[in-house]
């Protein structure tokens, strides 16, 4: 392999440490209720599609699908030191389910040429489906390596240690192929002022459904398979249950949580 | 009309240098100040993001960015911890700054990519025991034998100096006698120079994490090509640096009075007194919303004193304001939060316990509240 040509998939989501909500109207997030950003997951995968960009020489081109603002979080994986990005925005892709979103995302893809590796978040923080890496390999015809808590590239092939609860596995796959990340991948870098006033000059592709030839009917939450019919909050947490130690302690909570199936 | 929005690229730095305060100094500064222990891994992540070489040019290593960048870098480090603050001040405003503005291009390019990029850090030596504010007390004396300055005397409270990683002290020294008084220059020591001891760090009443130490000078000989700037400019140069070290000491102050809102106004929603959360109680949203007003107004007065530095005008005036109202605003506010925080505020490891603690020497450093006081009435033609 000369050089990589990686793309890396972002995703806008509600600051974790603001209070998220969904919308009473359409239950689909409200996005005036918290602080948007660059999904923390999103980080990782940046990073270690900079640490292969670095290793191997290349390209990472950024590719996210969201509204207007979702500019702030590709232009911080951009200062963080992406090359270029790929927005995908569209009025009529509101409220799309996972399905839908893939299929974007595919089509997105597509536009670019000569992919060697696209790298993805294991799983959203804010829908939290962990779906789209899979169907985006489908969708693609290529390879899926999901869940990875490594990932090394030699020559053409791709190999990764993926981690899930039943333990390690090894995998590899000829690229080009799909990698998705877990939170144990690496720890992602900040962006310096450098690599901050050096994305304000990169370039950023908006694409419409238009540009993607796909029909508004195929997507958006009137054509989504999922739909959401309620949503209450969280109830407050409970008192808990109380045990006094009589020697017993220790069993009576292992008990408990084995009542719980938590061990 | 004047502007106070941030453009792009500096709310982006603000944002990032918040996100780093938040996520990577505030869950472990408090052991580090319990132990007077310096934060070498949080440091060395504050290098890494370019923080040491905000203000410098790319060719030195740094991030080409201004001074304001800088301030904003500070405000933000400040709302979660001082010390990591001052560390970071002293670096680059201390440190790195008078290489800068007064080295030859040999001394910058010796010296300057390893002070950007925060591997090594570098301290100013002015302060002595018998002289803060009164620079002209310098008893420190180089004298030129055989192609080298001969160093002896000693410096106080000298932020940086003893860390692992500092690389010199730039030292200001009697070099001579003229009619008008002492001839003072600035020479850089080298850490490890022979002759050069570094007595152990104080014990402080804020600051802990932050490193600061005495410095002894026996016969310490260091190359005649060390002299930074002009012989006898020694007095001048440090003049420049203080007046804009004062706009980063105030951006610092602004950090701290902004830490106390957050923490106040975090801790007024949580706790409850006779059944309802404290916040609902009028004594304590007066307190949070004075708290609010002074570091608001010390803040656009940092970014007024910046934005004068950065157009080329006079901003001694700006910088001696911006330094008193926020180093009062710091004081005010700490005392208020820990107030507002009761017996938990009186807790080292308490944000406003620290916070308490860390106010109180910025009403001292880089010249006193009575400096910057005499400093803005002379501007204004007090003589």
């Amino acid at each position: 392999m000369e050089t990589m040509n990686i793309v890396v998939l972002i995703k806008q989501v509600p600051d974790t440490w603001s209070e998220r909500k969904l919308t009473d109207t359409d239950h689909t997030l409200d996005r005036d209720a918290a602080d948007a950003v660059i999904d923390e997951i999103n980080e990782r995968a940046v990073e270690e599609a900079l640490l292969l960009k670095e290793a191997h020489g290349g390209k990472v081109t950024v590719v996210s699908m969201g509204p207007d603002r979702a500019t702030d979080a590709i232009r911080k994986a951009l200062s963080m030191g992406a090359d270029e990005a790929v927005h995908i925005s569209d009025a009529a892709l509101h409220g799309s389910d996972t399905i839908q979103t893939a299929k974007v995302l595919a089509s997105a893809i597509r536009t670019i040429e000569g992919v060697d590796l696209v790298v993805a978040g294991n799983e959203a923080t804010d829908g939290r489906a962990g779906a789209i890496p899979a169907m985006l390999a489908e969708l693609l015809g290529l390879p899926q390596l999901t869940h990875a808590r490594r990932v090394e590239v030699e020559g053409t092939e791709v190999r990764v240690e993926r981690e899930t609860e039943d333990g390690i596995t090894h995998l590899a796959a000829e690229l080009p192929a799909v990698v998705s990340v877990g939170e144990k991948i690496n720890e992602p870098r900040y962006p310096s002022f450098k690599g901050i006033m050096a994305a304000k000059k990169k370039p950023v592709t908006t694409l419409g459904l238009g540009d993607l030839g796909i029909d508004p009917s195929e997507v958006g939450l009137a054509a989504a398979f999922t739909s959401v019919v309620e949503s209450a909050p969280k109830p407050p947490r409970g008192a808990g249950e109380r045990v006094e130690d009589q020697g017993d302690g220790g069993v009576r909570i292992v008990e408990y949580l084995a009542a719980q199936k938590l061990v | 009309m004047p502007d106070y929005r941030l453009d792009e690229e500096h709310e982006q730095l603000r944002a990032t240098v918040a996100e780093f305060a938040r996520d990577v100094v505030a869950p472990v500064i408090a052991g580090y100040y319990e132990r007077e222990e310096f934060p070498y891994d949080i440091v060395r992540g504050m290098g890494e993001m370019g923080l040491f070489g905000l203000p410098f040019p790319e060719e030195y290593e740094g991030m080409g960015g201004d001074y304001f960048a800088l301030c904003l870098a500070l405000e933000e480090l400040a709302r979660v911890d001082s010390s990591v603050a001052i560390t970071l001040e002293a670096g680059v405003s201390l440190g790195a700054m008078p290489i800068y503005r007064f080295g030859t291009e040999d001394q910058r390019l010796r010296w300057l990519p390893d002070l950007c990029s925060g591997r090594r850090l570098a301290a100013f030596g002015l302060t002595e025991s018998d002289g803060g504010s009164d620079a002209q007390a310098t008893r420190t004396r180089a004298s030129l034998e055989g192609g080298e300055w001969v160093v002896n005397g000693s410096k106080v409270f000298i932020t940086n100096s003893g860390t692992d990683i500092t690389s010199l002290v730039t030292v200001t020294a009697v070099t001579g006698r003229s009619e008008a008084g002492n001839e003072i220059s600035a020479v850089v020591v080298p850490s490890g120079t022979p002759g050069f001891t570094v007595a152990g760090h104080y014990s402080k009443v804020g600051w802990n994490a932050s490193n600061t130490c005495e410095l002894a000078f026996a016969d310490c000989r260091v190359p005649e090509a060390n002299l930074l700037g002009e012989r006898g400019r020694g007095y001048a140069q440090f003049l420049r640096i203080l007046d804009e070290g004062r706009i980063a000491i105030a951006a610092l102050g602004v950090g701290l009075a902004q830490g106390c809102v957050d923490e106040s106004l975090r801790y007024a929603r949580e706790r409850t007194a006779f059944g309802k959360n404290i916040g609902s109680y009028q004594a304590i949203q007066f307190k949070i919303a004075d708290m609010e007003a002074r570091a608001h107004t010390a803040r656009l007065a940092y970014y007024d004193a910046a934005a004068r530095m950065s157009r080329g005008e006079s901003f001694k005036k700006q910088a001696s304001i911006a330094k008193l109202v926020s180093s009062n605003a710091a004081m005010d506010n700490a005392r208020e939060a820990t107030q507002i925080f009761g017996g938990y505020g009186f807790m080292n490891e308490t944000p406003v316990g620290r916070f308490y603690r860390d106010a109180k020497i910025l009403e001292i450093g880089e010249g006193t509240s009575e400096v910057q006081r005499m400093l803005i009435s002379r501007e204004m033609g007090l003589r």
